[in-house]
């Protein structure tokens, strides 16, 4: 077995030290030894965006990092996207039917968190384009186009205090 | 009977989904996210080669591995289990092949397993499996379906004399008279490429053993736990009360995971072997490879249309190769037969003759997708439907107009011998034109035309075979053909529903618990639904053939009104009423005419569990009841329409969607929402069908499609906004008038949108039968009209 390493780095605002092999990716990191697995793989190829997370800030592909390479970051996944109840744009999936098998709805939340960060205001169609690297298999995206309208709509009215880091 | 009380019915509101709060709080409960003690992890060495022999298999250096407790081999994997084969009974004259768990003598597709290996972890297990020298002698492998039917084609299984695995047909009506009448004859041939289903969640088990107990867990992401456990006692030789299999969340499935796996098997052969639980995750070039794949179809159709556009016969001869042997234990048969018995679609077309061929070739096995056999049927008939009508000139609208079969035919039955007992066919064809703004896109595609702009605009008219009953049982298969609920008033007069029908993403818990807030008088909220843990739930057959809804409301429906029934006896002793004037709404239990004479479910629910001593010994102290439901007809038939309208580039080739409209008839809509949803889903499945997605082998029968990069499934920006409009005609033969709704969508849309292409290419003389219509096959269309054009005007 290949020599192991310390791997240093806040998920979710919390501390998380592990020892890891070289080869370990992110998500498996974050699902076998941070124990969070809301994280989901769904092609392990970085293009469908299921295993998005925020590395610094950044969405990325968390099956194409390996987890010494976040060595130092601040990771923030679907499970810090809201302390209890649910995040603004998570009620919007709720309350428009844009999640069936909840599969990438995960990566689809980080996705959609950074875009609205980046333009509050998105129109359908950019909204469309930001979601073009999240598979959604089961709603057509139609639904989850809707949700992510009105969930821009909630966070201009309203930003939220706590957001994912 | 129960009744509805002054709180709003919940049956038809978009009540939201009570199946949200934890997968959208990233706290779903997929099989990966399970970890056991002691548990392990499970990779396969698998065949690089489409048709080989095995010479050798060396496994030592594999074991020698640290980390490695297992390397399970194929003799050793055959001696473990009792093989399967996937026959149905009632199609006569079927032959496949035994199936072993891992290739013995010969490998037959490429990703085909071979050595099976157990490691601390999946890095380990992966490295094992590099480890693991297997020695082939390749073969010729067979590929293209009509070739594997040929003479002197070299055999995938020598035992059964060609590669032939099913030849059916049928003859009805008076075919080649109609044929001698036709003012017209069409001929063409149709070649639909392979697919497969890419659930986002790939195949997934963990497997304990109890070797003490004998028995066996296995947690697996499947749409048909009972099913499972019935083919797991088979096949790994446990008894059915030993076998728990758990379905917990499923990230998507649409027909993928309701088969039998080898790697399943060999994952749960190497549980019991070790007496330790082992974890088997699909990755996904290992789903693209061994997944099922479907839709694979050449269709030769022959149709005869008199002058007026009215359709007097067809003939059709379909030919699908559907892998190395018929899956178990559904067959690969049935979408070939769903092809030509659906072919006639909602028209009225009583002459018909069909011959089908499904041959094994050296590609991963074939079998049920989402919309079986429909989309196939309905693009070719929607195809040349629209061919008659430009030859005859005649508006598509009006073509179909001529054949749809009217409500005052109903009953109707099909030349093969459906029989469609309600729908709205014509109904729902004038409800999507007027939606869809038919005219004004005429009127758009003429300016267009002008300005150099190829708008083409299609549709398709469908119809959708929900709610099967007996359809696998019939031919021997261990599949439910009813369905059961069990529904418990609990101690605190809140009700507990377990349901046989199974849950991927449908929204179906919402929905179950939608019909019995009503039945018991009490609110969605007091509900909770549980599905999937054959250790749990009643027996049944999950989910299929958009059968949850209809199955599931039935058993539902029969079940509450044996637990109202309790109630109302119990509520009629301590009310001093007669059972039948006491009724169930808002959460009160009350005698009709006097509400002030009334309990709670909490009061009864504690008078009947915790002093049930002083009830009378005539009154059962059950708050429970258990019912098991099949519908009275073997298909319950809704129908629908799809306009789409699309932009070719014609430099490019691309396709873009400007506008889609359905509508969707499938009887009363327990939850509008969800519906629309489904048919959202279903119709990105089909658009995907039919402009991106293919599994491409090439003459070797190498796998090229092995990434989302290679196999496109369609994403967020290239789809368009689905407009869903509704029609309820209710079925008279299921409880509460349901129909199924899952398939339509993926049924309906290949037909509209290929008419819709062919539409916009007519001016250029381009007519496409081909899927999917990539960019090139329109560039490559459109160079040779071009040429075509060019010869013949010199």
């Amino acid at each position: 077995m290949a020599e192991r390493h310390v791997v240093r780095l806040t998920v979710n605002g919390e501390s998380v030290e592990r020892l890891v092999e070289p080869r370990k990716t992110l998500a498996d990191f974050l699902r076998q030894d941070v124990e969070l697995t809301g994280t989901h793989l769904g092609c392990e190829h970085g293009v469908c965006g299921a295993c998005t997370v925020l590395l610094d800030g950044e969405p990325v592909r968390s099956c194409l990092l390996f987890a010494v390479q976040a060595d130092g970051a601040r990771v923030g996944t679907v499970e810090g996207l809201a302390h209890d109840g649910l995040h603004p744009i998570q009620e919007a999936f709720h309350d428009h039917f844009a999640l069936q098998c909840g599969y990438c709805t995960p990566g689809m939340l980080m996705t959609v968190h950074d875009l609205l960060q980046r333009s509050p205001s998105p129109t359908r169609e950019e909204i469309r384009k930001a979601l073009a690297g999240n598979i959604c298999r089961c709603t057509g995206y139609h639904a989850i186009v809707d949700a992510v309208e009105a969930a821009a709509a909630r966070l201009r009215a309203a930003p939220p205090r706590a957001a994912a880091r | 009977m129960a009744t509805s009380g002054t709180r709003p019915r919940a049956v038809g509101r978009p009540v939201k989904r009570v199946e949200d709060g934890r997968l959208l709080a990233g706290q779903g409960r997929f099989v990966d996210d399970l970890h056991l003690p002691r548990m392990v992890h499970a990779a396969f060495v698998r065949s690089p080669h489409a048709h080989a022999r095995v010479r050798h298999v060396s496994v030592s250096r594999a074991l020698a591995l640290p980390g490695v407790v297992a390397v399970l081999t194929a003799d050793e994997a055959a001696r473990l289990c009792h093989p399967w084969r996937g026959i149905l009974t009632d199609y006569v004259g079927m032959k496949t092949a035994l199936q072993y768990p891992l290739a013995l003598d010969k490998v037959r597709y490429v990703g085909e397993p071979v050595v099976a290996v157990a490691a601390a972890d999946r890095y380990v297990a992966e490295d094992a499996c590099d480890l693991v020298e297997v020695e082939y002698e390749t073969l010729p492998a067979v590929v293209d379906p009509e070739a594997a039917m040929r003479p002197g084609t070299p055999l995938i299984h020598e035992e059964l004399g060609d590669n032939v695995i099913y030849r059916g047909g049928f003859d009805k009506g008076e075919v080649d008279q109609a044929f001698a009448r036709a003012h017209r004859v069409y001929r063409d041939r149709f070649v639909v490429g392979r697919q497969t289903c890419v659930a986002l969640e790939p195949r997934s088990l963990v497997a304990a053993y109890e070797p003490r107990e004998g028995s066996l867990s296995v947690w697996i992401s499947s749409q048909v736990p009972h099913m499972m456990q019935a083919i797991f006692a088979r096949i790994l030789g446990l008894p059915e009360q030993k076998i728990r299999v758990v379905a917990p969340d499923v990230g998507g499935s649409f027909g993928l995971k309701i088969h039998c796996y080898s790697d399943d098997v060999a994952a749960c052969l190497l549980a019991m072997r070790l007496g330790r639980p082992v974890k088997w995750i699909a990755d996904r070039l290992e789903s693209f490879a061994t997944d099922i794949h479907c839709r694979e179809h050449l269709v030769d159709v022959e149709a005869a249309v008199s002058a007026d556009g009215t359709v007097l016969g067809l003939r059709s001869r379909a030919i699908t190769g559907v892998g190395p042997w018929s899956c178990y234990p559904r067959s690969s048969v049935v979408e070939g037969n769903q092809v030509i018995r659906l072919l006639t679609g909602p028209y009225r077309i009583r002459n018909y003759k069909a011959e089908l061929n499904v041959v094994a070739q050296n590609k991963a096995l074939m079998s049920q997708y989402r919309a079986v056999g429909h989309p196939i049927a309905s693009m070719v008939m929607e195809s040349m439907l629209d061919r008659a009508a430009r030859d005859l000139q005649l508006d598509p609208v009006e073509i179909r107009r001529r054949n749809l079969v009217r409500r005052d035919e109903l009953p109707y039955t099909t030349a093969f011998g459906y029989v469609f007992e309600s729908g709205s066919y014509l109904e729902s064809l004038e409800l999507a034109l007027d939606k869809g703004g038919y005219a004004r896109w005429r009127e758009e595609q003429a300016r267009g035309r002008r300005e150099g702009r190829h708008l083409g605009i299609g549709l398709s008219c469908f119809i959708e075979l929900t709610a099967p009953g007996s359809f696998y049982g019939s031919g021997g298969a261990p599949i439910s053909a009813q369905d059961s609920a069990t529904v418990r008033v609990e101690p605190g007069g809140t009700i507990t529903a377990l349901i046989g029908v199974t849950n991927q993403g449908q929204g179906a818990h919402t929905a179950f618990a939608q019909i019995i807030a009503d039945q018991l008088g009490v609110s969605v909220e007091d509900v909770n639904v549980m599905s999937g843990d054959t250790a749990l739930v009643p027996y049944g057959g999950g989910t299929s053939g958009s059968r949850g809804a209809v199955l599931g409301a039935g058993a539902s429906i029969l079940a509450c009104r044996a637990v109202a029934e309790k109630v109302r006896r119990i509520a009629g002793h301590l009310l001093e009423a007669a059972p039948d004037d006491v009724e169930l709404r808002d959460g009160k239990v009350s005698v009709r005419g006097a509400p002030d004479r009334s309990l709670t479910l909490a009061d009864i629910g504690f008078r009947v569990y915790y002093q049930s001593d002083k009830l009378p010994r005539d009154l059962e102290p059950s708050l429970e009841a258990t019912a098991h439901y099949t519908p009275a007809r073997p298909i319950t038939w809704a129908n629908g329409v799809h306009m789409v309208v699309v932009e070719v580039d014609v430099e490019t080739g691309l396709v873009k969607i400007l506008r889609y409209v359905t509508v969707e008839d499938c009887g009363p809509m327990i939850n509008p929402a969800l519906v629309a949803e489904q048919v959202r889903g279903a119709v990105v499945q089909g658009i995907g069908s039919t402009l991106y997605e293919h599994v491409v082998y090439d003459a070797e029968g190498q796998l090229l499609t092995r990434t989302l990069m290679d196999y496109l499934v369609p994403g967020a920006a290239e789809m368009p906004d689905i407009e869903v409009h509704h029609l309820e005609t209710p079925s008279p033969f299921t409880l509460g008038g349901f129909k199924g709704i899952a398939e339509a969508g993926t049924a309906g849309a290949p037909g509209a949108i290929l008419n819709a292409v062919n539409d916009a290419l007519a001016p250029f003389g381009v007519r496409l039968t081909r899927q999917p219509i990539t960019p090139d096959l329109i560039r490559s269309a459109l160079r040779q009209a071009h040429a075509l054009n060019r010869d013949g005007r010199r």
